[in-house]
C-alpha cells in the first residue's frame, strides 16, 4: 500500500462493492417486474379459463396444459393467419429493399437536379402520420381492384416503407469509397453493373440491418391489414388476432396463447438476428 | 471527408442515368403516398359520404364542425381525441425518454450480464401492437387479470376497473404503449453513449464533479443529437397511435379513450362521413407537420455541412 500503487491504479477502477450489489438487485428486480406481463401471459396460456375464474391468476395452477396452443393454432386459425403474414411480408420486404436500393444508389452516388428534393421527400414521408393516407389508399386500392387482396397490402407496405429504407441505404452507400466505382467505370462497367455488382454487395451489412427491422415492421402491421383486407382467409396474423379475440371473448388462456403464437416469428427473427436488428435501429437514427 | 463525396460528372450534357434509377420507386411513391396525401386534403373540404358518386365542396365546414365541438359541457369525441393525443404525446416525450436514458446510463457502467437486461427490456418492442394490446387487456382484466387480483390480495378493497374507468382508461393504454417504447429509447441511448468519450467523464470526476454534474454538463449535452431523434420518434409514434386503442377499448367507454386516428376511422367507416374523417386526419397532419419541419430542418443543415 505505497503511494506508488495508488498512482498506477486507475482513478475509479473498482467502485464500492455495496453500490454494485444494490445496482444488481435493482436491475434484476426492475427487469423481472418489467417482463412480468409477458411471463404472466405465458403462465396464463398454460392454464384453463375455469381454473383462473375460480382461483384467480395468483394461485397455484390446478391444471397445467399446453392444449391452448394447438387449439389457437387450428380452431383459432393462427396457422392460416401466420401463413398469410408470410405471404404478405416476404414479397413486400423484397420489393421494399430492391426499390429503395435503386433510389438510394442514385441519390448517394450521382449529383443531379432534384436529388435533394427527392431525398427530403422520402425523409419527410417516413414521418407522415399514416392516418392522412388511410382513406385515399383505401379508395385507390378499391378503384384498381386490389382491395381485399394480398397485393393491396404488399404494394402499400412497399410504398410506405420505402421512405425509411431509402433514407438508411442512401446514407450507408454514401460512406462507400468512390474510387472503387471510378475504377470500375474506367474498366468499362455499365452504371447498372456498378450498382448491381459493386455497390450492392458492399451494402449487404446495411441491407441486412434494414431488412431485419423492416421484416418486423411489416409483419407487425395491423392498421393497413384492418383497412385493406376483409376476408378472414387472407388476413395476416395481427388482424387475425382480433377475430380470435372475438371468437374466444372471455377465454384468456386461448387469447393469450394465440397472441404468443402470433409473436413467435418476430421473436425468432429478433433473437437470431439481434445484431442486425439493433444495428438497423441505430443506423436509422444515426443521422 | 472528400473521399466519400459522390463523383462529379464532368460532362455538362444531360445524363439520364440517375433518373432511370429513381423513376420506378418514385412513381410508386407519388401514386401511393404523396398523391393520396393531397387527396385527403381535397376530401377534407367535401361532404362525401363514401357511397354517392359525387362529393360537394363545402369549404371549411368540416373543420368548423370539429373545432366548434370543443369546450362544450358534454365533451365531444373530437375533444377527447385531441386531449388524449396530447396526453399521449406529453407522456411519451417525458417518462419513457427519461426511463430509457436512465436505464442506458445504468447499463453503461460495465454491468455484467447487461445483455440480459437489455434484451428483457427491449423485448416488448419486438411484439406487434395487437399482441401487446391483448396481453395488457388481460393484465387489466378485473377478474382474471394480473393487477387487480394482486391489489386485492394486498388488501386494496376496491381496485379501479382500468379499461372501463373513463378517467383512467387512456392512462392505462398509454402505460401499455410506454411499456413497448422504453426499450427502444434505451437502445438508442445505449448506442449514443458509445460515442461519449469516457476520458472526458473521468477528467470531470478528477476535477471534483459529482456524478450528477458530470451527467448534466457532459453526458447529456453530448447526447443531444440522440435526444432530438428520440423526441421526434416519440412525437410521431404518439400521434400515430391507433392499434392499441382499437384492440383494447375501441375508443370507449363513451369515447373517453379515443384518439384522432380512431375517431377518423369511426367517422369514415362506421358513420360514412369521409369528408369529416379526412378533416380529422388533416388536423393530425398539421400537428405533426410542426415536428416534421423542425426535424427536416435539422437534417438539411447536416446535409449542407457535407
Amino acid at each position: 500500500m505505497t503511494t506508488q500503487s495508488t498512482i498506477i491504479e486507475e482513478p475509479k477502477a473498482k467502485p464500492f462493492p455495496m453500490t454494485r450489489m444494490l445496482l444488481y438487485v435493482f436491475l434484476i428486480g426492475f427487469t423481472l417486474i418489467y417482463m412480468s406481463p409477458f411471463f404472466g401471459a405465458i403462465i396464463t396460456s398454460l392454464r384453463t379459463q375455469d381454473d383462473i375464474t375460480i382461483n384467480g391468476f395468483w394461485s397455484i395452477p390446478t391444471v397445467v396444459t399446453y392444449e391452448n396452443y394447438p387449439r389457437a393454432w387450428i380452431q383459432g386459425r393462427v396457422n392460416r393467419y401466420l401463413l398469410n403474414s408470410f405471404i404478405i411480408t416476404i414479397p413486400a420486404l423484397i420489393g421494399t429493399i430492391f426499390l429503395s436500393s435503386l433510389s438510394a444508389f442514385a441519390l448517394a452516388r450521382y449529383k443531379f437536379p432534384g436529388n435533394q428534393l427527392i431525398y427530403f421527400t422520402y425523409v419527410a414521408g417516413t414521418m407522415l402520420p399514416f392516418q392522412i393516407l388511410i382513406l385515399p389508399v383505401f379508395l385507390l386500392s378499391n378503384s384498381v381492384g386490389l382491395y381485399n387482396t394480398y397485393w393491396s397490402l404488399i404494394i402499400t407496405h412497399v410504398a410506405f416503407q420505402m421512405g425509411f429504407c431509402t433514407f438508411v441505404l442512401r446514407n450507408f452507400m454514401k460512406t462507400l469509397p468512390g474510387e472503387i466505382m471510378d475504377a470500375a467505370r474506367i474498366d468499362g462497367a455499365s452504371e447498372w453493373g456498378i450498382y448491381w455488382k459493386i455497390v450492392m454487395p458492399l451494402t449487404v451489412p446495411g441491407i441486412a440491418a434494414v431488412a431485419t427491422l423492416e421484416f418486423t415492421w411489416i409483419f407487425n402491421d395491423y392498421l393497413w391489414a384492418l383497412m385493406l383486407i376483409q376476408d378472414d382467409s387472407i388476413k395476416p396474423v395481427t388482424a387475425g388476432l382480433s377475430t380470435l379475440q372475438g371468437q374466444f371473448i372471455t377465454n384468456w388462456p386461448m387469447i393469450v396463447a394465440g397472441a404468443l403464437l402470433a409473436a413467435l416469428p418476430t421473436l425468432v427473427v429478433f433473437f437470431a438476428l439481434q445484431r442486425y436488428f439493433i444495428g438497423g435501429l441505430t443506423l436509422g437514427s444515426g443521422k | 471527408m472528400a473521399v466519400t463525396s459522390p463523383p462529379v460528372r464532368t460532362k455538362s450534357k444531360f445524363d439520364p442515368t440517375p433518373y432511370l434509377f429513381v423513376i420506378g420507386p418514385l412513381l410508386l411513391y407519388l401514386v401511393w403516398i404523396i398523391g393520396p396525401m393531397f387527396y385527403s386534403f381535397y376530401l377534407s373540404v367535401t361532404d362525401w359520404d363514401g357511397i354517392s358518386p359525387d362529393a360537394k365542396y363545402i369549404g371549411l365546414a368540416n373543420f368548423e364542425t370539429l373545432f366548434g365541438s370543443l369546450g362544450k359541457r358534454r365533451t365531444s369525441p373530437f375533444e377527447y381525441a385531441l386531449v388524449n393525443n396530447l396526453k399521449w404525446l406529453l407522456t411519451f416525450i417525458t417518462i419513457p425518454v427519461a426511463m430509457g436514458l436512465g436505464l442506458a446510463i445504468v447499463l453503461n457502467q460495465n454491468v455484467k450480464g447487461d445483455r440480459f437486461f437489455k434484451v428483457g427490456i427491449f423485448l416488448p418492442q419486438v411484439l406487434s401492437l395487437p399482441v401487446i394490446g391483448l396481453i395488457w387487456a388481460w393484465v387489466y382484466n378485473p377478474r382474471d387479470g394480473f393487477i387487480n387480483p394482486l391489489l386485492t390480495s394486498l388488501g386494496i378493497a376496491d381496485p379501479p376497473s382500468w379499461l372501463s374507468d373513463k378517467e383512467l382508461v387512456i392512462w392505462a393504454v398509454i402505460l401499455a404503449a410506454a411499456w413497448r417504447q422504453i426499450g427502444y429509447i434505451m437502445i438508442l441511448y445505449v448506442a449514443g453513449l458509445k460515442n461519449v468519450d469516457i476520458r472526458l467523464l473521468e477528467a470531470a470526476r478528477l476535477d471534483g464533479a459529482n456524478a450528477w454534474q458530470a451527467f448534466r454538463h457532459i453526458t447529456f449535452p453530448l447526447l443531444a443529437p440522440v435526444t432530438t431523434i428520440v423526441v421526434v420518434i416519440s412525437v410521431i409514434d404518439s400521434l400515430r397511435s391507433f392499434d392499441l386503442v382499437w384492440i383494447m377499448t375501441k375508443g370507449g367507454p363513451a369515447n373517453s379513450s379515443t384518439v384522432l386516428a380512431v375517431l377518423m376511422y369511426i367517422q369514415a367507416f362506421n358513420n360514412y362521413k369521409m369528408g369529416l374523417g379526412a378533416a380529422t386526419a388533416v388536423v393530425l397532419f398539421m400537428i405533426s407537420l410542426v415536428f416534421i419541419v423542425g426535424y427536416l430542418w435539422r437534417i438539411m443543415k447536416d446535409e449542407m455541412e457535407y
